[in-house]
């Protein structure tokens, strides 16, 4: 039982180290800003999310201590990535005029929802200060 | 095993962080370089716990945790400076 979650989170480690390298390594060698997003975005959160993991089921099963930390780390690094890689994108489309031409069509009634304008918001105004 | 895991682990982790880090030197664009420092933020992360299982302790792991939400408190700031030319408006 020990052997096998040894291997189990050797694989873990591995496999998680192998994904970060390939996220990394897709960073430096494409071509073009938006492919670039591409690996860090995805091959990483993978890869980190393996190797927490796998410490988790080291510190769990192997060590028998527990600490939430590994499991927060991971949810919060599931949740931040696809935001922070959705904020990158929207900014270079939106800062680069050659990008823009570039888009390909939606295919629907409506335009890419970043270029669109904002609709005017109905703003309400405060109600006038009586004056007695 | 997992000793041998883990300097696996340590070696890619660190040819990572090498990648990234010619991407945060050499990258045209400045979000190239936004993007790169967010990819070096999360192979810290993984070096770090990395050696958390390498030297048998959870110590390691609260930095870990903040360096999870310094970096992307980073990449939004990053992004919305880049956009707005402001953080805070």
């Amino acid at each position: 039982m020990t052997f096998v979650l040894e291997a189990l989170v050797a694989l873990l480690i591995v496999v998680g180290a192998v994904f970060t390298f390939i996220g990394s390594l897709g960073l430096a060698i494409l071509p073009d800003m938006m492919r670039r997003l591409h690996a860090p975005t995805k091959a990483t959160t993978l890869g980190i999310g393996a190797l927490l993991i796998g410490s988790l089921l080291y510190f769990v099963g192997l060590k028998g201590e527990f600490t939430a930390h590994e499991a927060l780390i991971t949810l919060f690094l599931f949740i931040t990535a696809p935001v922070s890689g959705m904020m990158i994108a929207k900014a270079f489309i939106l800062r680069e005029k050659g990008v823009r031409r570039e888009l390909p069509p939606t295919g629907g009634d409506t335009g890419w929802a970043t270029l669109d304008p904002a609709k005017p918001t109905p703003t309400r105004l405060p109600a006038p200060i009586e004056k007695s | 095993m997992i000793a041998f895991a883990c300097i696996f682990a340590f070696a890619l982790l660190s040819l990572a962080c090498l990648l990234a880090g010619y991407r945060l030197v050499a990258g045209p664009d400045p979000l190239d370089r936004v993007l790169a420092l967010d990819t070096l933020v999360v192979n810290a992360i993984g070096i770090i716990v990395a050696m958390g299982i390498w030297y048998g302790t959870t110590l390691y792991f609260e930095m870990a945790l903040l360096f999870a939400m310094v970096g992307f408190l980073t990449t939004v700031s990053f992004c919305k400076f880049f956009l707005r030319g402001n953080v805070i408006e």
